[in-house]
């Protein structure tokens, strides 16, 4: 056994690796949300073309990615596991229990926030991320650039993906609203002249981004942009 | 004070042993006084019940004034009952209404066995600090207490730690049955303290493995313990747990 020992397989090492995958898939969402807030530029969507050019083909950004996806499965198996560990570690459940007199909701469904997110990320890689890397974008724009933006007005039209991607972002913000804070609370980074700054941080951080990402389908659905 | 007595209905867990299964039995209770102390309320039921006959309802209890931890009910969903920072022997019947329904349930977790009806078995607790919560000490005559200069905050905040007094209402509370708010604490009152320095990372991590060899589950930061903790421990021992066995792991050079 290295010097290592059971670093990552205690209770403390596993809520590391949630912590840390899960800051890492915030500094993602904030990459993401400013290339897709590009959209906003209102010129037909060139800008964002060229955002999205960029990412679908520079060598970092693509190594990025598959980072990104080890760091998003590490996080979702991690949370499977530490969740059915959690329920071992009560059998028998209370008749009464009042969750709501001493934590928030949000902060005791993060199983099922995250879930519901897991279940939106699967038609988002579909509408989006399959598109671009194998199905391929059928038309170009005004530069010469895949017309990503064109495949997003055309998949937005539709109301059902609108409410699933408004409802998702819902989900998406509890998650944050609690996962922000609790990853630093959990990296040990908890220190009284800090601490007002994160949850600061975080409340906006969860709501912002919520709030841009809803922002897009919405906007594109109902035709105020380009 | 009181305005007069109460009638109540009691919801309480009962179960002959390990092996059996329980369920929670109705007691009627009348002309209680808001006065009592929620236990005196049991002895009242218990009284009651061997006037009649039956097996009175076993509960852990000890000092009943807040210090010895014994205590240890879930009252309407909440450890130790409605009010904040304090244990089930200081909770008093005037928190309660005339014609309340109370449930009374015992600890719910797979490391703390229920040994008969409200009393559960919490020695896990002391295998956890059997494990590392104490400091070594070689004999000879104690040093002057001014020879180890400690400053003001990191003394009180050690103190802070110090209140616990090992109910496990921490874990009683948590969704996931976790005893990280008690375990923090254990660590932090000697991890703050120089005396506790020479085996501080040799602790957490012996206390850490113990806690989980015991089937405690995963903190999830929903702070529930904090806010139901008698004695006010708070979620920041928890972090400097954390931090302690990220160091013990990576940058201290010592194996355990």
């Amino acid at each position: 056994m290295s010097g290592f020992g059971n670093a990552f397989s205690s209770s403390i090492g596993k809520k590391f690796i949630m912590g840390i995958t899960g800051l890492f898939l915030i500094l993602f969402l904030i990459v993401h949300c400013g290339i897709n807030a590009l959209i906003f530029i209102n010129d037909g969507g060139l800008t964002f073309n060229i955002g999205a050019h960029f990412m679908a083909t520079n060598w970092i950004i693509r190594a990025g990615e598959i980072v990104l996806f080890i760091g998003l499965l590490a996080h979702i198996f991690q949370a499977l596991r530490l969740t059915l560990q959690n329920q071992k570690a009560r059998p028998v459940k209370y008749a009464v229990n009042n969750g709501n007199a001493n934590s928030k909701w949000y902060s005791r469904s993060m199983g099922l926030l995250g879930t519901l997110l897991l279940i939106f990320l699967v038609v988002h890689l579909k509408d989006f991320w399959v598109v671009s890397r194998f199905t391929g974008i059928p038309t170009v724009d005004a530069n010469g650039h895949e017309d990503l933006y064109a495949v997003m007005k055309e998949k937005f039209q539709d109301p059902v993906r609108l409410a699933v991607y408004i409802l998702a972002m819902f989900s998406l913000c509890y998650h944050l609203l609690h996962g922000f804070a609790s990853a630093f609370q959990t990296m040990g980074w908890n220190h009284s002249k800090y601490n007002g700054i994160i949850k600061g941080a975080g409340v906006w951080y969860s709501i912002i981004i919520s709030i841009l990402f809803a922002a897009m389908p919405i906007a594109v659905y109902f035709g105020l942009i380009q | 004070m009181s305005t007069g007595n109460m009638n109540l209905t009691l919801k309480v867990w009962r179960q002959k042993n390990n092996k059996t299964k329980g369920a929670l039995v109705d007691y009627k209770l009348t002309d209680i006084s808001p006065d009592m102390s929620f236990l005196e309320m049991f002895d009242v039921l218990n009284e009651q019940l061997i006037n009649k006959g039956e097996e009175p309802v076993v509960f852990d209890h000890d000092c009943r004034e807040g210090i010895c931890g014994m205590c240890s009910m879930f009252i309407n969903g909440r450890p130790h009952g409605p009010k904040d920072l304090v244990t089930t022997c200081q909770l008093h019947m005037r928190s309660f209404k005339d014609g309340d329904t109370i449930v009374v349930e015992p600890w719910r977790a797979a490391a703390f066995p229920v040994v008969k009806d409200l009393t559960v078995d919490r020695s896990a607790f002391d295998r956890i600090i059997a494990a590392g919560g104490f400091i070594s000490v070689n004999t000879g005559n104690a040093q002057d207490a001014n020879n180890l200069p400690i400053p003001k905050m990191q003394a009180d905040a050690a103190f802070e730690a110090a209140a616990c007094i090992g109910c496990g209402a921490c874990v009683a509370t948590c969704k996931n049955a976790s005893a990280m708010l008690f375990v923090s604490a254990k660590i932090s009152q000697l991890a703050l303290l120089p005396q506790g320095q020479p085996e501080r990372y040799r602790r957490v991590q012996s206390m850490v493995a113990q806690m989980d060899a015991e089937g405690f589950g995963n903190c999830t930061n929903t702070g529930a313990c904090e806010a139901e903790c008698p004695k006010g421990i708070s979620l920041e021992n928890i972090a400097r747990m954390n931090r302690d066995f990220a160091s013990a792991k990576f940058i201290s050079e010592e194996t355990v």
